[in-house]
């Protein structure tokens, strides 16, 4: 009876995207529908061959591992693919040569660079997530994930919007909002996505067999929650027609701009702060083995974040039309951000308390701390760039880039990479990694590869704001913007390097996985964990 | 009234107070006495099912 409902549905999926191919109204459109067109016609032969076969029972008393696995080779994949994209696009700022006629209209810089944002958070950091927070919300649940095979829809669905996204930017569809470029359709398949994702998340909590629910699990689901609110909102648009990818969007003008940046900025608070959180609140105390410093600490971090961290939005608008109390209002509440965020660096930190000689020993729980001591210092930077003073000074420059790098490469990047190295062996029952000096080696060309990246946007970013705002003693400004652009490029060519030092790491840190699977000795039989049929 | 003010008015007032209340509430809560056995115990929980699901007998409540 499913089967056949499933197979109806496909069957129209199908029908329409052929439809849509023969009245596309723009190339970036017919491509998706083509896409579209594949996946649910395959889907469709794929039911359909299966259809009849006994359906094998899922294994309640075995946690569903499988996606997991999955999700940790997106994660691995989409990252070497996101660093490789930003390292490309550093390069084409300090050679604009690189900016192939030939690749024109779809490789030139603002093509490729909202490729490289969204593979590098979504695809890199949302994989990472769901990964991660399907692999805790188990273990902490005592659970398998709810939903039967919820869990590969959500997985593959995801990957599905990824492919969407990526090759609309390259083909042109744009609703030009930075960090929610996707068009209307996509932005309604990600909706279906999500949903199901809070299902699977939520349910697996509902029937726990534990009595508390884990911390790091309020942070997981603060994040599916709020984004998914925040991605409704900010994507509320009429499609100009059912057959073509451009929308109109429904709010415009400063009411626009607050939205988008209300969204923008929560994307890096629930999106890239709380979800992580939820790994840091894991993987640290299980690698550093010992429970979190202060459980009740972590509590009051919750909340304090969460309750903060919305209201923050406002300071990506100061000297704008936005009114002054609303940039007011967003610039103080990052200021008291400071606190539940350095208490949470605190508490990750101080989990390590009588285990500091691990930091020798362990390079995985080296790039962990280190991930902790970049939330820090971001999250120190950020609320001081949110100073209208400061501002006036760091906005529209390069200081922004190089704030969000330490927070996306130091935090996001380091966090996740101790957390695919603590998952690795564990999940494909190795004893141990394949190699702790490549660890060693990833730990350091990344932790370089940020140091150059931050240290020369500081420089370039504060140079350019100052040479902007340079005036003669009869009131001219004194550089062209070609000037600034001109001073900049010796430190456009290190930021570069950066990038190529933390592109290698990640390449380094994927032959270590790789071979981890293939070579690094299995776990005893006696430990292997092989459950008896109940 | 206009909506705008209306809503103003509450995010001034009422509801600016709820959520404060509500938040010192939460400090007040996690520092309520016999807290700390409890949530050492939670803080446990990542070490606990690693290998597979609790049945319904090893279940905790």
């Amino acid at each position: 009876m499913s089967n056949t409902l499933k197979l109806i549905a496909l069957g129209l999926i199908t029908l329409f995207s052929a439809m849509a191919i023969n009245y596309a109204r723009d190339l970036a459109y017919m491509v998706h529908a083509a896409i579209i067109l594949l996946v649910a016609g395959g889907l469709f032969l794929y039911t359909l061959r299966r259809t009849g076969d006994p359906t094998p029972a899922i294994p309640q008393n075995e946690y569903f591992d499988s996606v997991v696995r999955a999700g940790v080779i997106a994660t691995a994949f989409w990252g070497v693919v996101g660093f490789l994209v930003g390292t490309f696009i550093a390069f084409q700022l300090a050679f604009p040569q690189l900016n192939f006629d030939w690749l024109s209209g779809f490789g030139n810089f603002g093509r490729l660079r909202p490729l490289h944002t969204s593979a590098v958070i979504f695809a890199f950091g949302g994989n990472a997530l769901i990964a991660t927070s399907f692999y805790v919300v188990q273990r902490t649940s005592a659970a398998r994930l709810w939903g039967g095979n919820l869990g590969w829809f959500v997985f593959w669905g995801y990957q599905l919007f990824i492919v969407l996204a990526a090759t609309g930017y390259l083909l042109g569809a744009t609703q030009s909002k930075e960090y929610a470029e996707p068009e209307w359709y996509v932005d309604w398949w990600l909706t279906i996505v999500w949903v199901a994702y809070l299902a699977a998340f939520l349910g697996t909590i509902i029937k726990r067999k534990e009595p508390h629910i884990y911390v790091a699990n309020w942070f997981y689901l603060s994040f599916i929650v709020t984004v998914a609110m925040l991605h409704v909102v900010n994507n509320i648009s009429i499609p100009i027609s059912i057959w073509g990818s451009r929308s109109v969007q429904v709010m415009s003008g400063v009411q626009d701009a607050m939205t988008q940046w209300w969204y923008g900025h929560n994307a890096v608070g629930f999106f890239l702060t709380a979800g992580f959180l939820g790994m840091m609140y894991y993987f640290i105390p299980k690698q550093a083995e010992r429970p979190v410093f202060s459980y009740k600490l972590s509590i009051i971090h919750f909340w304090a974040l969460i309750f903060i961290y919305i209201w923050a939005g406002p300071h990506h608008l100061h000297y704008t039309a936005l009114p002054d109390w609303a940039s007011t209002l967003g610039m103080v509440f990052s200021i008291v951000l400071w606190m539940p965020s350095w208490g949470g660096m605190i508490n990750g930190l101080m989990t390590l308390s009588g285990a500091w000689d691990k930091l020798r020993t362990d390079p995985v729980i080296r790039m962990m701390v280190i991930s902790v001591g970049f939330y820090g210092m971001s999250t120190f930077e950020g609320p001081m760039m949110s100073i209208r003073a400061v501002n006036s000074l760091s906005h529209y420059t390069d200081w922004t880039i190089g704030h969000v790098h330490s927070g996306a490469l130091g935090w996001n990047g380091m966090i996740t990479f101790g957390a695919l190295y603590f998952l690795v062996p564990v999940l494909w029952k190795r004893e141990r990694l394949y190699s702790l000096q490549m660890v060693s080696w990833h730990f350091w060309l990344a932790t370089i590869g940020i140091v150059l990246y931050a240290a020369s946007m500081w420089v370039t970013g504060i140079m350019e704001g100052l040479m902007w705002r340079e005036v003669d003693a009869n009131g001219f400004l004194v550089n062209s913007f070609a000037d600034t652009v001109a001073a900049k490029f010796p430190m456009y060519v290190v930021r570069g390097l950066g990038g190529v030092l933390y592109l290698t790491g990640g390449l380094v840190m994927v032959y270590n996985l790789w071979m981890t699977v293939k070579r690094a000795p299995a776990k005893e039989a006696s430990l292997a964990t092989t459950v008896p049929a109940e | 009234m206009e909506i705008y003010t209306l809503l103003r008015q509450f995010a001034d007032s009422w509801v600016l107070l709820a959520l404060f209340a509500f938040f010192v509430g939460i400090i007040v809560w996690v520092f309520r006495p016999g807290s700390s056995k409890t949530y050492n115990d939670t803080a446990d929980i990542p070490f606990r099912h690693d290998d597979k699901p609790a049945t319904d007998k090893e279940a905790r409540t």
